[in-house]
């Protein structure tokens, strides 16, 4: 059997396991545990689709929590019935072709994906111009616009009431089903040719330029690319905690996909995928140190605030003593699973 | 609006702008140098707030020591902070050192909130300078005046340091080439040292003032004020001191007129500054006062 196919035969087998998992959480699973399964998912979307930018083109993209928003708001403006919209909408009516509009789940996310890459695409331009640490502080600067934007558009995003009492469409199937559709396009796209030119922006822009790679036209692909799997993630988010405000969507968010992609190693899929599904689960694990503590004899009271402490300090070890990450920029492949297996088998 | 109250607004203007002055020559020092954007350096403002409060309360000490105590300690800290957060990545890509910085800021602000607890404290502004004054017929308070008139004075103090000292000669060296101020014998690491303990202390001035302005000292004070200070850097063109005192002037002014002006823009206020760093970025991307950027690998 040659290998292709045999990687072939073993996603599909990998994927029928997952979908088992799913499918007995689903059934068995307590509520707090699909929670943190679909915050798994999203994390990996989220996560997988900005270490495009940040990994792959090598550009410190620091706005992703703005896409976020954007698909956010669009895919639960989308979703909203016209009723709904007048009940919540309480100090300026909703403008009018949201309001009368109510689409399917489905068709939303996609409209959340291409609302987030319009956004993207306008202002790409601005953000292009610039590189490295300009660009770093320019699409923070947008994540803040967005968030002003959206306290004080009254009439689009209900400002600082937000939208509440969405309908919780968001389940195991969509979240892993946006998931596994992210990895597998991010990775055919990081592996085709598409990829190698976007690599070799990243290791030196000129020398690519000079070997007739358009810088703007491949990285704008990948940020369009990337903004696109944010406003769908966003949208899954919104119908999954159904109540959205401004401030949920901070640089907190950015700061945390960031720690995700830099422990699972810049420019590493699967690294974003296992620092993703560590982060998910280990956020929750570590509400451990904020509540109180009690040894028998004595008790240390809970500190709030701690597991950011502790995710501060991740980042700085990790991106101080250990770089590289997880991963690396390498990946698992089965390639290397089979291998590794064989030399186990011979010794 | 009546002329009076148009000067008012250019007083408070010229006053914000001020504080922006000071925290932005801190930026635009250490990017001179390093080429790094210290995130952290607006949490810097926290530090020294809540510095200041302690010193003030806890110690006792008459805000006459304290304050300029503060402003040392807090230059302190700002050589920690690069011992911690930067010394070990200087030979590592610019995009390890950013990341470094952005945890670092975190790591300060939710410490912050660990050590202090996140709700608000009140500054304890010391009385004169919340004395109303009246300057020609316009009712002011004693700190918006005191706040330009001392930003000029530690301004001047470091022109002298940057341009008449050896120290001086040596960070203008670095920012031009650090590679070979390093082969001619210079200690780079003090010099970065000095960097960051001269321009940490212009932030604890900003951050003292800034929490006499709004008495409210809480974990993330410093995010908003680092951010538009960082803005104002790139406008007066990054690695330029002068040109970082006037794009705070300008920044501050802008904000505060466009609100004055236009009272309906209120709550775009703080879109204003990103709106302006795009502007600037897209027709002059070196600042008004910026030089050539020569890619320094």
């Amino acid at each position: 059997m040659n290998t292709s196919r045999r990687n072939k035969i073993c996603n599909l087998l990998l994927l029928v396991v997952l979908g088992l998992i799913l499918y007995i959480f689903e059934k068995y699973g307590s509520e707090y545990q699909i929670r943190i399964l679909n915050n798994m998912a999203i994390f990996i979307t989220l996560a997988v689709s900005y270490n495009l930018v940040n990994g792959f083109c090598g550009l410190l993209h620091l706005g992703p929590n703005a896409f976020i928003t954007i698909g956010a708001y669009t895919s639960a403006l989308l979703t909203m019935s016209p009723a709904e919209k007048q009940m919540s909408f309480i100090i300026e009516p909703l403008i009018w072709p949201l309001s009368v509009v109510q689409v399917p789940f489905a068709v939303s996310l996609i409209a959340a994906g291409i609302t987030a890459t319009v956004f993207a695409f306008v202002i790409s331009f601005p953000v292009f111009r610039v590189r490295g640490d300009y660009l770093a502080i320019v699409t923070l600067g947008f994540g803040e616009v967005v968030r002003v934007l959206c306290n004080a558009m009254q009439s689009v995003t209900n400002g600082p009431l937000g939208l509440k009492g969405l309908t919780p469409y968001t389940t195991l199937w969509w979240s892993w089903g946006v998931a596994v559709i992210t990895v597998v396009v991010i990775t055919k796209l990081v592996h085709s040719s598409y990829g190698r030119a976007i690599k070799a922006i990243r290791e030196d822009e000129t020398a690519a330029k000079a070997m007739g790679v358009d810088p703007f036209k491949h990285l704008l692909l990948a940020f369009l690319i990337s903004s696109f799997f944010s406003g769908v993630a966003g949208g899954l988010l919104a119908h999954l905690i159904t109540t959205i405000s401004p401030t949920l969507f901070t640089f907190f968010l950015t700061f945390n996909l960031l720690i995700i992609i830099v422990v699972g190693g810049l420019g590493s899929i699967s690294g974003s995928i296992i620092a993703a599904m560590l982060f998910a689960w280990g956020g929750e694990a570590l509400r451990v140190v904020e509540s109180p503590m009690n040894f028998g004899f004595f008790t240390i009271p809970g500190i709030p605030g701690m597991r950011m402490v502790l995710f501060s300090i991740i980042l700085m070890v990790v991106i101080v003593f250990a770089r590289r990450g997880i991963m690396g920029r390498s990946e698992l492949s089965w390639d290397r699973f089979f291998a590794v297996l064989r030399l186990q088998t011979k010794s | 609006m009546t002329i009076n109250i148009f000067l008012q607004q250019v007083i408070n203007g010229i006053s914000l702008g001020s504080l922006y002055a000071l925290v932005a020559i801190g930026y635009t020092m250490v990017y001179g140098i390093l080429r790094l954007i210290n995130f952290a350096h607006g949490d810097l403002l926290m530090v020294a707030a809540y510095t200041a409060i302690y010193a003030v309360t806890l110690f006792s000490l008459p805000w006459q020591v304290s304050f300029p105590l503060v402003m040392v300690l807090t230059g302190l800290f700002g050589i920690l902070l690069d011992r911690v957060a930067y010394k070990p990545l200087r030979e590592a890509p610019r995009i390890s050192l950013l990341i470094s910085a952005i945890g670092a800021s975190f790591l300060l602000e939710n410490l912050a909130i660990v050590l202090i607890g996140g709700v608000p404290k009140s500054f304890p502004r010391p009385d004169v300078f919340a004395k109303v004054i009246d300057l020609w017929g316009l009712r002011v308070q004693v700190l918006t005046v005191y706040m330009p008139l001392l930003t000029m004075a530690l301004l001047l103090g470091l022109l002298y340091i940057v341009h008449r000292t050896k120290v001086g000669k040596a960070m203008r060296a670095a920012s031009k080439d650090f590679e070979t101020t390093r082969l001619m014998g210079i200690n780079l690491d003090r010099i970065i040292a000095v960097t960051f303990f001269l321009g940490s202390s212009l932030a604890a001035a900003g951050g003292m003032m800034w929490a006499m302005k709004y008495p409210q000292v809480n974990p993330f004070m410093g995010v908003i004020p680092g951010l538009k200070a960082f803005i104002a850097a790139v406008l007066g063109g990054i690695g330029n001191i002068v040109g970082a005192v006037v794009g705070g002037f300008i920044l501050g002014l802008g904000e505060i007129l466009i609100v004055a002006l236009f009272p309906q823009m209120a709550q775009y206020r703080d879109a204003f500054a990103f709106t302006v760093l795009i502007l600037v970025l897209l027709f002059r991307p070196t600042g008004i006062m910026g030089e050539p950027i020569t890619d320094k690998t």
